[in-house]
């Protein structure tokens, strides 16, 4: 099936539910921690263990951040709301019953505005709402997964984590740029939740869960069936998980067959979807309100305050960036397209000059994430790295050669610039002496490219700049070392 | 000396503290009492007679060091076993449990250990609390002490026979639709429910969260108001708890008793709780005790309460869809039961089959009608609806309490009957009728003896808004002063 | 479930504005007893099935009385006390010892809980 093709023929329309781990300190209902790989069910309370007798008491931190989150989408933030039970059985859940919100969430209505290229689509925020996570199942057997295994064994560490899901009204009208609007959506939600500081968003890591509804209609008629597709577990697999889907219900389609309402589980190695264990009849999850929770009736002067003190959002930041710093239209939409307009208002934001941020950003890092298949800002680099290895080129500590391995330095280990550069002994070697005597160290070695350069051929000189750099371990300034050489040599550089 | 088994609490206590007997003798006394006659009661599901006699100890030690005592010191409780309590077998009633130690204590728990209270042991209750006779205890059921062929009330009916039977002078008890008051009414002692949200619910097995509520039982009203004081008050653990002192009830009790009036209180009878399928010679009981009411110098009004004839149904779809909810944890996988595990059934196999061997009929019934109450499509028309009927009753509540102080009725329709008697479902519901209103509402409710109907205890129901538990507390003091507190038989 | 119509059994339902959508009379079946019982993980023997279809249509056509009130614009109810905004402070307290947690297990193994094998899948 040919992609231009099929939207040439069909108009897609898209979803996005999205489940964000809070990065609270204790669980949504209980003090117990939230930290990240503990032993197993070392984490675990009589509330989170489900044992009988236990009780709940909501987090308010959770609550503040889902509030929060509402106001950064432009939501209306309810002024009385209630906790619900969803009623149903499954090992990974203490009480078989998962304690969320239903027909009263605490935020609705909102939007998000994504630039796709140069063309900005408005994201309907249908609603976003507070529920608690459930543990985690291992299943034993001979592929580890569900299908097939003997038995397994569960976890209940991750029980009782505040879960935020966050649900867009659905998206018509994107066309050909559907995959990409979608992708866009889940980089800027994830660009504003990790603004915002709620949660470390880390897509891998599972703190940010994405579910993608797709369906494509005949244009002029009504929206089609959609279909819900799960396991995304990066911005490229928003992408790809919308294409695919959007390619095999055409297929269907055009063969005249109708799409059925399913789950689909998207295939990391493929890049398809896969329908998954259909189930014989919708779950009735018998929701009812959450006898044992009070009804939550924020206050207005509360959730004021904390509008006012929401910090400057990405596209604030966007407009900022583009006026006060005059960023260039041509070069808003080149960083959009790289996904790193953020980062470089960040590193900005952190000293470094807006110029340097970007040439980064699109070059050398943007380099780094194409080699390891992330996107920049999946790299673990932060704006404030970048912006210290500018700073420090601008010093003259550092040569840009140098820089680059100060980055290799950082995104292999994690350690920040100055720790790097000193564990590496990434020193720019400025002892004029010794460049000397390694230029004439070089030339006496190269004889024959000497001549040459002698002749004219300038641009042979590059040989003779590599041979120092070699000898000084790549910590000369190169462009420092060709002077010397082409004066050496008489010539002009 | 008296028999320390025929003392209240209060003269215990008072002996306790004045050093005049050991908490330790106390509480022998009581395991004594519990080893000859609990064979025939069976009020008792697990006696702690190690742990009794330490805390009893303790009592004893901490008088000795010439620390102040609290005001129930040395005094033994027997703890309805639908209240966790750490290190100690906990099943509420069901088979589902067997042999479960919870890892940790109620909030009514510790507030009872910190108070030198010896918990005897663990009661028996209809399982789940669910049930007017605790017949449906999977551990056989508990006798009247009254009379042994007859039922002791239920879900609390262990507790209830227990301080009948002179085995403890105090118990625990929960009540979601009349489980403490109508098996005090039936046992003839004095029974409690707190104002929703005035006793934690932290360790209490759920059955009906919005209902659920613990209890105190005594012989005397007093002794339940200092149960009372004991257990009340503020839970951050439970969010449902009231930020707020508990109502003065000890000092309600002791006026009460002390005015031997009550001039200037309007009770109000209510129309709706008497006539047909109440027995003659209960209502007679309470004809006599509204007099002797009027005799006190109050002032009794009939007031009508006309939504309360919906409250058998709506509370028999509130607490049910609650239950299947709260029930759903018990699936074999962290605690309790597991039946089929045989290397071929799957897990949902497993769970089910779990809980069918551990769950008893009542328990089904009640998950299987909150199931379908809470299904999508009849949702609005069952629980929904029921919610609003609650609200309509809690407003029949609120204009009845403009026109009285405290409204009375009977507590049940019934005087305690046989083992065995009541298979219909349906007919046993209709014990709670009495009980029901004050259940939805979450407002507080005594039942206070009042005499005999064929040798037979009765119960006086007492009501009041929420939060004035001390009205309750005050009016059934001074009735009982006025009539006496009754000659509980020995069990033969 | 079970969708036959309100019987007429001198309950108001149907035709009157002012009381709620009636609640279908229990007429509950085999069939709708055996779904709850699925839905509930309740391995109901196939006697316990005709016990309870006929127990459960009594007690349904006993609670579907709620109907009869008009409550159309009455606020539901579930606290005595009315309260809102209980919570806690976003701080870790201490959680149960492992040796507590899998204490009461079935069946243990590698420190976490053992269950046969799951036919359904997540959710």
């Amino acid at each position: 099936m040919d992609y231009d093709d099929v939207v040439a023929r069909y108009e897609p329309v898209i979803g996005l539910e999205t489940h964000v781990e809070l990065g609270t300190a204790s669980k949504m209902f209980c003090g117990c921690s939230t930290e990240f790989g503990g032993e197993p069910n070392t984490q675990v309370c009589p509330v989170c263990l489900g044992l009988p007798g236990a009780l709940p008491v909501a987090n308010e931190k959770a609550i503040e951040s889902t509030i929060r989150i509402g106001l950064a989408l432009n939501c209306s933030i309810a002024s009385w709301c209630r906790f619900a039970r969803k009623n149903y059985f499954y090992p990974d859940m203490p009480k078989n019953f998962q304690t969320s919100q239903y027909d009263e969430p605490l935020c609705i209505d909102g939007y998000l505005d994504v630039a796709v290229g140069d063309t900005e689509v408005r994201v309907g925020i249908e609603r976003v709402h507070l529920e608690e996570d459930t543990g985690k199942n291992t299943h034993v057997g001979t592929s580890g997964r569900i299908h097939g295994a003997d038995y397994s064994l569960v976890d209940y560490n991750r029980a009782g984590i505040p879960l935020v899901e966050i649900v867009t009204k659905p998206v018509p009208g994107t066309g050909a740029l559907a995959p990409d609007v979608a992708k866009a959506y889940v980089t800027a939600l994830r660009d504003i939740l990790r603004t915002l500081g709620v949660s470390d968003v880390r897509m891998e890591q599972g703190s940010l869960r994405c579910d993608v509804n797709t369906s494509l209609n005949r244009p002029g008629e009504e929206w089609g069936t959609r279909t819900e597709t799960k396991n995304v577990n990066s911005l490229r697999s928003v992408e790809r998980a919308v294409r695919s889907e959007m390619l095999r219900q055409a297929e269907v389609l055009d063969g005249g067959g109708t799409i059925t309402q399913e789950t689909r589980h998207f295939q990391e190695q493929t890049g398809d979807t896969r329908r998954g264990r259909s189930k014989e009849e919708a779950t009735d999850y018998r929701y009812f309100p959450e006898p044992d929770l009070v009804p939550m009736a924020p206050d207005p002067e509360w959730v004021e305050q904390l509008r006012k003190a929401l910090p400057e959002l990405p596209a604030a930041r966007r407009v900022r960036l583009r006026d006060e710093l005059g960023v260039s239209a041509e070069d808003m939409v080149q960083m959009g397209n790289a996904g790193v307009i953020e980062l470089v208002g960040a590193t900005a934001d952190a000293g470094a000059p807006i110029g340097e941020a970007r040439n980064w950003w699109l070059g050398y890092l943007a380099q780094k994430a194409n080699e390891r298949e992330v996107e920049p800002a999946e790299l673990p680099i932060s704006p404030a790295h970048v912006a210290r290895v500018i700073a420090l080129v601008a010093d003259g500590a550092l040569s840009v050669g140098l820089a680059r391995q100060a980055v290799d330095g950082v995104l292999e280990t994690g350690d920040d610039v100055d720790a790097v550069v000193a564990a590496r002994g990434l020193q720019v070697v400025s002892d004029t002496g010794a460049l000397e005597q390694a230029a004439d160290d070089a030339i006496a070695a190269n004889p024959d490219v000497a001549e040459k350069v002698r002749g004219g051929k300038v641009a042979a000189v590059a040989a003779l700049v590599g041979a120092v750099m070699k000898a000084t371990r790549g910590q000369a300034d190169a462009a420092a070392v060709k002077e010397i050489l082409l004066r050496k040599l008489g010539v002009e550089g | 000396m008296t028999d320390l088994t025929r003392m209240s609490a209060s003269e215990i206590a008072a002996l306790v503290a004045g050093g005049e007997v050991a908490a330790v003798e106390v509480a022998q006394a009581h395991l004594d009492r519990i080893t000859t006659i609990d064979s025939q009661v069976h009020a008792f599901l697990h006696v702690d007679t190690t742990g009794a006699l330490e805390a009893a100890k303790a009592v004893d030690t901490a008088r000795a060091n010439g620390t102040v005592l609290g005001p129930l010191a040395g005094v033994p409780l027997a703890m309805k076993d639908v209240v966790v309590t750490k290190g100690l077998p906990t099943t509420a009633g069901s088979k589902i449990l067997e042999g479960w130690h919870p890892p940790y204590d109620a909030t009514i728990t510790e507030r009872i250990k910190n108070a030198g209270i010896v918990m005897l042991g663990k009661t028996n209750m209809d399982e789940f609390a669910m049930g007017s006779s605790t017949e449906n205890s999977a551990y056989g059921p508990t006798h009247n002490p009254w009379d042994l062929s007859r039922i002791p009330g239920g879900s609390s009916g262990g507790s209830s026979a227990a301080v009948a039977a002179f085995e403890a002078p105090l118990s625990i008890g929960t009540d979601t639709g009349g489980s403490i008051r109508q098996p005090a009414a039936v046992t003839g002692i004095v029974g409690h429910k707190p104002t929703y949200g005035g006793v934690s619910r932290y360790g209490l097995i759920a059955f009906s969260s919005s209902l659920d509520q613990a209890g105190p039982f005594g012989r005397t009203v007093l002794d339940t108001a200092l149960l009372h004081e004991v257990m009340g008050g503020y839970d951050p653990r439970d969010s449902t708890s009231i930020n707020a002192p508990v109502p003065p009830v000890v000092a309600a009790a002791r006026e009460g008793a002390a005015a031997g009036s009550l001039a200037g209180v309007r009770v109000g009878v209510v129309r709706e709780l008497s006539g047909e399928g109440y027995q003659p010679g209960v209502l007679a009981a309470y004809d006599a005790a509204v007099g002797t009411l009027r005799e006190l110098g109050a002032e009794v009004v009939e007031v009508s309460c006309p939504r309360f004839e919906y409250a058998l149904a709506a509370y028999y779809l509130i607490a049910p869809s609650e239950c299947s909810s709260n029930l759903a944890r018990f699936d074999a996988v962290r605690y309790g039961l597991r039946v089929g595990d045989d290397g071929a059934n799957s897990l949902e196999e497993v769970m089910s089959l779990t809980r069918e061997a551990g769950f008893g009929p009542e328990v089904k019934r009640r998950i299987m009608i909150g199931t379908y109450a809470l299904s999508s499509g009849y949702y609005e028309a069952y629980y929904g609806q029921a919610q609003k009927v609650r609200t309509l009753i809690a407003r029949d509540f609120a204009a009845a309490f403009e026109r009285a102080d405290v409204l009375v009725s009977p507590s049940t329709p019934v005087v305690a009957f046989g083992i065995g008697e009541v298979v219909d479902p349906l007919t046993m519901y209709r014990n709670d009728l009495c009980t029901l209103p004050a259940s939805l509402a979450g407002t507080p409710a005594i039942s206070v003896p009042c005499g005999l109907s064929e040798g037979l205890p009765v119960g006086l129901q007492i009501m009041a808004p929420a939060l004035a538990d001390d009205r309750c507390y005050r009016v059934a003091a001074a009735y009982e002063a006025a009539a006496g507190t009754l000659t509980i038989p020995e069990v033969s | 479930m079970s969708d036959a119509p309100a019987t007429s059994d001198g309950h108001v339902t149907v035709g009157s504005t002012d009381t709620a959508p009636s609640a279908p009379a229990g007429r509950i079946s085999r069939t709708d007893v055996a779904h709850l019982a699925r839905l509930a993980r309740l391995a109901v023997s196939d006697q316990e099935l005709d016990v309870f279809a006929e127990q459960l249509d009594v007690i349904l056509g006993a609670v579907a009385r709620v109907s009869e009130v008009a409550a159309a614009d009455i606020p539901p109810t579930s606290h005595a006390v009315p309260m809102t905004n209980v919570y806690r402070a976003d701080e870790v307290q201490p959680c149960l010892p492992r040796e507590d947690v899998l204490a009461g297990a079935p069946d243990v193994e590698d420190n976490k809980f053992r269950v046969p094998r799951i036919l359904a899948e997540e959710v």
